[in-house]
């Protein structure tokens, strides 16, 4: 059994606890916003916020995350004022996405960075910010984050 | 540029017999095909790619997949600038997977008419007349430059003339008093006018003009223009969906374990074991694999971990990157293909005043596209449905048909945003497909075919490793008058380690040395590798002869103007030399590639850990002009960063005849904080377009060795630089 909240949204799984977070929400969930890319917690394409902490879902198993608030792409701007959240619409505004694979992962990651954060230092950002971009978004990922702080 | 009109009405012969007479995507009057088969409620399919509703909106269906580099958005506004079409009233939808769509010919025919050499896995590919209607690829930088200069600007530009003559002939007056402006067709005499939609289904009843009028660039409305691209929207708010997201009801997910020694055979597996496993459908033993088939993918890879799986033992199993690379130099001692031969090379080096020798090595290199390689395939009724993202859905639907013994048209293909192709996804290149297909060939629901990080890495289509061995001459006064280059395997594109300096003599040749690692095209292909060469080889030149690395390619550029241009359009935004703080230097490197050209400054220091940190790159682009500019610069820095990280960290190895690399920790990537500054400045010259999704690939690596150079004296004729410990002793400054 995994009990946590979704997107708001009580869940009530029956699977087995060892189970990774991605898998229950992409399988068992259809949650398919948020994105497997290397299993071992080194892409971050799989990144979600638990309890408002960004976290690498495909090697957090379901029985560390029981009880908990967790928040998807697909969530993230449901408590936002607009459809988008500001994190969201800086992507688009500086037309960060290429193949658009990767970018569930960092949206979620510098969500979470800049709630904990607002001002973040450029190197808080690449402490944070480890996600892998084959796209090589970086220099617009870096940009569309910068036109949220207030230190340039 | 000019274009020749008559192209439009093209003749293609094809090998095998035949000649193909060519409007836009393939025969004339498709549109009239398309007007039967796909349009519904009042739609009209004024060319093949346009579709103007009622309520006056304008679909274009592109003929290519979106993989980041933009299509969906730059193809759309060729067609919908000549088209005069409201930018807001534009949709755009992925053309399907039929024949009607098929682009195969706009790209051979094209490229063939306009000298340019075409894409080899594209060229071998259509030879037939039966594969021409098969292709429907993306690669080889060619959507924008073929499709869209040549096929979707004069769709655009022919159904405005059909509008434009529908309402001469409602309205009876002159085609010449007419206008045509955002979707709206005037008659500014009589203060009428009509919404495309309201023109559509009689103009429909025209025959498109195989030759309608283009725009001059200055009467562009939208090309030219930073416009956002239409997939952003959905691409952050997790709805865009790939491959992988696919979720046909009643799937199943298979994890696969194949041969890890490329072609070796499946002995035996202990299939017991994971059928007791919760989830667990099915075993699936193909010829060189194994596939666990359960309900949720993280049960089958559990239950795929848990198999003792035995391969047989091959002499492939003695392989390794050593031994490649004694291969190697043992084959350019052997016969030599010819490449390039001018003048007397061997005449020009024994009576030359000075010679230099260098030889080059790069390693096998993996994709590693973002979205591990994925399928999903769906038996049923005696057909087939596909749920993948590709560089080619006409070629996939070919291939799983092939492999099924349906027919082609019984297969249907459901398109996905691509999450990176880098040529990984273009048809040859097959091996995740052809699992897939075979493992939901034992279903009866779909199944959804994931490959683990691990088996993207090990079961790639590599980029290949090359030597590349060089001597040059001097002569008495120190000009460049000689270069010998033998290397390994046959260049695609051809010109790939042609220099484009004017240097007298030049013997070119290469030899064969394949061995059992599967090959195939990864971003900008063979230019990845020569390119390093190249460029690295002439800053050696430059030094030796006591030059600025800069002027000295200057210098041999007098008959290249658009090279010099742009090489001297990097070295001034980046101002070459000047300025540079304290440990900091400059490289630079120079290369054309699928009809652009590229030049790099790399502003490079060496980390006290004796690694290399790139502070800056700036980069400058003649593509002809810039359809989408922004675009344009995003796929820049894209092309900048996947080649900086195969320069810093790529390396693939072979050890026991399979990959050794494993995941992004052992196949490290470039992240946020070791990613440079990237200036991109264009250079509108207005020559035939070039491509931009490879383009900015290649001349990085070179540029940052070559600064590397600069700063500890050595010269890196090997790659990745991880590799090496640099301690900075500097050279003396050139002038
Ligand atoms: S998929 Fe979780 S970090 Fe890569
Ligand atoms: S946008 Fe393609 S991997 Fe980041």
């Amino acid at each position: 059994m995994a009990r946590f909240r979704v997107n708001g949204v009580a869940q009530d799984l029956d699977i087995e606890p060892e189970m990774p977070l991605l898998w229950a929400l992409r399988d068992e969930l259809g949650l398919t916003g948020t994105k497997f890319g290397c299993g071992v917690a080194a892409c971050g394409a799989c990144t979600v916020q638990v309890n408002g902490n960004a976290v690498r879902s495909c090697v957090t198993p379901v029985s560390a995350v029981e009880g908990t608030d967790i928040t998807t792409i697909e969530g993230l701007a449901v408590n936002a004022a607009a459809a988008l959240t500001p994190v969201q619409q800086a992507w688009i505004n500086h037309q960060v996405p290429q193949c658009g694979y990767c970018q569930s992962g960092m949206i979620m990651a510098v969500s979470a960075l800049l709630t904990a954060n607002p001002n973040p230092s450029d190197d808080e950002i690449d402490g944070a910010i480890t996600n892998i971009c084959r796209c090589g978004t970086y220099p617009r990922v870096r940009k569309a984050i910068r036109s949220l702080t207030t230190t340039a | 540029m000019k274009i020749n009109r008559r192209r439009f009405l093209l003749g293609t012969t094809v090998v095998g017999g035949g000649l193909l007479i060519v409007y836009a995507t393939t025969r004339p009057s498709k549109h009239f095909v398309a007007n039967d088969t796909l349009a519904e409620n009042g739609q009209s399919f004024l060319t093949t790619w346009l579709r103007i509703d009622p309520d006056n909106t304008v679909t274009v269906l592109v003929p290519h997949s979106e993989m980041g580099q933009g299509v969906l958005t730059s193809l759309p506004m060729m067609a919908a600038d000549e088209l005069d079409a409201d930018w807001d009233l534009v949709r755009v939808e992925q053309a399907p997977a039929t024949d009607l769509f098929a682009n195969g010919v706009l790209i051979k025919g094209f490229a063939q008419s306009m000298g340019v050499s075409v894409p080899g896995f594209l060229d071998g590919a259509i030879n037939k007349v039966s594969e021409i209607m098969n292709i429907q690829i993306t690669g080889g930088s060619s959507s924008v430059r073929f499709t869209g200069e040549n096929g979707m600007r004069v769709a655009g530009a022919a159904a405005r003339e059909m509008l434009i003559k529908t309402a001469a002939v409602r309205w009876e007056v002159p085609e010449s008093e007419l206008t045509a402006r955002l979707s709206h067709v005037y008659h500014d005499a009589s203060g009428r006018s009509a919404t495309y939609g309201e023109l559509a289904s009689d103009a429909a009843r025209f025959e498109p003009s195989p030759n309608p009028r283009l725009k001059e660039p200055h009467e562009f409305t939208l090309m030219g223009k930073p416009i956002q691209r239409i997939d952003i929207p959905a691409k952050v708010d997790g709805t865009a969906a790939f491959g992988m997201d696919a979720r046909p009801a009643g799937m199943l997910y298979a994890a696969v374990k194949t041969s890890p020694v490329f072609g070796n055979k499946l002995v035996s597996v202990n299939s017991d074991v994971a059928l007791q496993r919760r989830g667990v459908v099915r075993v699936v033993e193909l010829d060189d694999a194994v596939a666990v088939v359960a309900d949720n993918y993280w049960r089958a890879k559990q239950a795929l971990a848990a198999l003792d799986i035995r391969f047989e033992a091959t002499a492939n199993d003695q392989v390794t990157t050593q031994s490649i690379y004694a291969q190697f130099d043992t084959a350019l001692q052997g016969e030599l293909n010819e490449d390039v031969e001018q003048g007397d090379t061997p005449i020009a080096l024994a009576g030359a005043a000075t010679t230099i020798d260098a030889t080059y090595r790069v390693p096998f290199l993996a994709h590693a596209a973002m979205e591990p390689m994925n399928c999903t395939v769906h038996f049923h009724d005696g057909k087939a449905d596909v749920w993948t993202g590709t560089q080619d859905n006409l070629g996939i639907r070919g291939r799983v048909a092939s492999i099924s013994g349906l027919d082609e048209n019984d297969v249907t293909m459901h398109m996905f945003y691509l999450g990176g192709g880098f040529g990984r996804r273009l048809p040859n290149t097959t091996n995740t497909i052809d699992q897939a297909t075979r493992i939901a060939q034992q279903f009866d629901v779909p199944v959804q075919t994931i490959w683990s990080r691990e088996e993207d890495m090990q079961q790639d289509y590599y980029r290949t490793a090359v030597t590349s061995a060089f001597r040059a001459g001097f002569d008495a006064s120190n000009n460049l008058i000689a270069w010998e280059n033998h290397y390994i395997g046959k260049n695609e594109p051809a010109e790939a380690a042609h220099p484009p300096y004017s240097i007298p003599h030049k013997s070119i040749a290469y030899a064969d040395s394949p061995t059992h690692v599967p090959l195939g095209a990864w971003r900008s292909v063979a230019h990845s590798q020569h390119t390093f060469f190249l460029e690295s080889f002439v800053d050696e030149l430059a030094h030796k002869a006591g030059k600025n690395p800069y002027q000295f390619r200057l210098d041999m550029l007098q008959d290249k103007p658009r090279h010099a241009a742009v090489l001297k359009a990097a070295a001034d935004k980046a101002g070459w030399e000047r300025n540079l703080p304290e440990g900091h230097a400059m490289g630079i490197a120079l290369q054309e590639s699928f009809g652009s050209i590229v030049a790099q400054v790399a502003e490079v220091s060496i980390n006290s850990d004796g690694s290399v940190r790139v502070h800056r790159v700036t980069c400058a682009v003649d593509c002809g002009r810039s359809v989408n500019p922004d675009n344009v610069a995003s796929q820049a820095e894209s092309g900048i960063i996947y080649g900086l990280t195969a320069a810093l960290y790529g390396e693939i190895t072979i050890a026991n005849g399979r990959v050794e690399q494993t995941n992004f920790n052992d196949y490290e990537m470039l992240r946020l904080s070791d990613s440079p500054e990237i200036d991109v400045v264009t250079i509108e010259s207005g020559a035939a377009l070039g491509g931009m999704g490879e383009p900015a690939t290649p001349p990085v690596a070179a540029a940052v060795a070559n600064a590397v150079y600069i700063l500890t004296g050595q010269r890196v004729r090997e790659l990745p630089l991880k590799n090496y410990r640099f301690t900075a002793a500097p050279v003396e400054r050139l002038a």
